[in-house]
């Protein structure tokens, strides 16, 4: 029992990581994916070398305790996007 | 702003009419702890989110049907019990907010932790055994 949104597509409601063509991954919850663009909310941002940390040493720290979430709500255009993969698949 | 306490009885009862323990101050959880710091305990922070919550609740009840398992289980309600949720999150820092989560004590001290990502999509069988594997290790 809870609430569903059956009409947003398989990932609604899924953390996901959507790694992009350049230096940056995010980390958040999947809204909705369209061809254009794949719609995020509580998410996070890290770029390559942030705090010390490739990005994938960000993600497994994530795929272990969860992310911060820093950005309520951020789109990433479809022409930036790399991979898109669920956080809990990643885990090492 | 909490949900309304009507939305979210059916979901507290998923887990109280199964002999969870409901936690709803910090002094309900830091009670539950000392009472059970000679022993393994599990703390619930249940979530309104059908894409994790509604996968995690029957998952969690199914995975204590085992032999092994917490000597004693409670729960608090994210958005809700917020005194409580935040306690219980601020036993362990380095864990961002995550709701639905499991939360596993020994012995009073945070072993386990399991943050929502784990119960997204999945089915209540993945995440009884993906619980039962910390179980055996308590």
């Amino acid at each position: 029992m809870g609430t569903f949104h059956s009409d947003k597509g398989a990932l609604h409601g899924i953390t996901v990581v959507v790694r992009t063509t350049g230096s940056a991954v995010y980390i958040g919850r999947c809204d909705t994916q369209t061809p254009h663009a794949i719609f995020l909310n509580d998410a996070d941002k890290h770029e390559e070398g942030q705090d010390g940390k490739t990005n994938d040493e960000y993600v497994q720290t994530a795929a272990q305790w969860g992310h911060w979430p820093r950005i309520p709500q951020v789109s990433v255009p479809a022409s930036e996007i790399a991979s898109v993969e669920k956080l809990a698949e990643l885990a090492n | 702003m909490p949900y309304p306490e009507e939305m979210v009885a059916p979901m507290r009862a998923e887990l109280a009419d199964n002999g969870v323990e409901e936690l709803r101050t910090a002094d309900d959880v830091k009670n539950f702890l000392e009472r059970n710091k000679d022993k393994n305990a599990m703390v619930i922070v249940n979530s309104v989110c059908g894409c994790a919550a509604g996968a995690a609740r029957p998952g969690i009840l199914l995975s204590l049907e085992g032999d092994k398992k917490p000597d004693a289980v409670g729960t608090v309600f994210a958005g809700n019990d917020t005194e409580a949720c935040n306690y219980v999150r601020s036993l362990v820092p380095q864990a961002p907010p995550s709701s639905p989560s499991v939360y596993l004590f020994k012995q009073g001290q945070p072993v386990s932790y399991v943050p929502r990502h784990v119960f997204e999509g999945g089915y209540p069988e993945a995440v009884a055994e993906h619980l039962r594997n910390l179980y055996v290790k308590l």
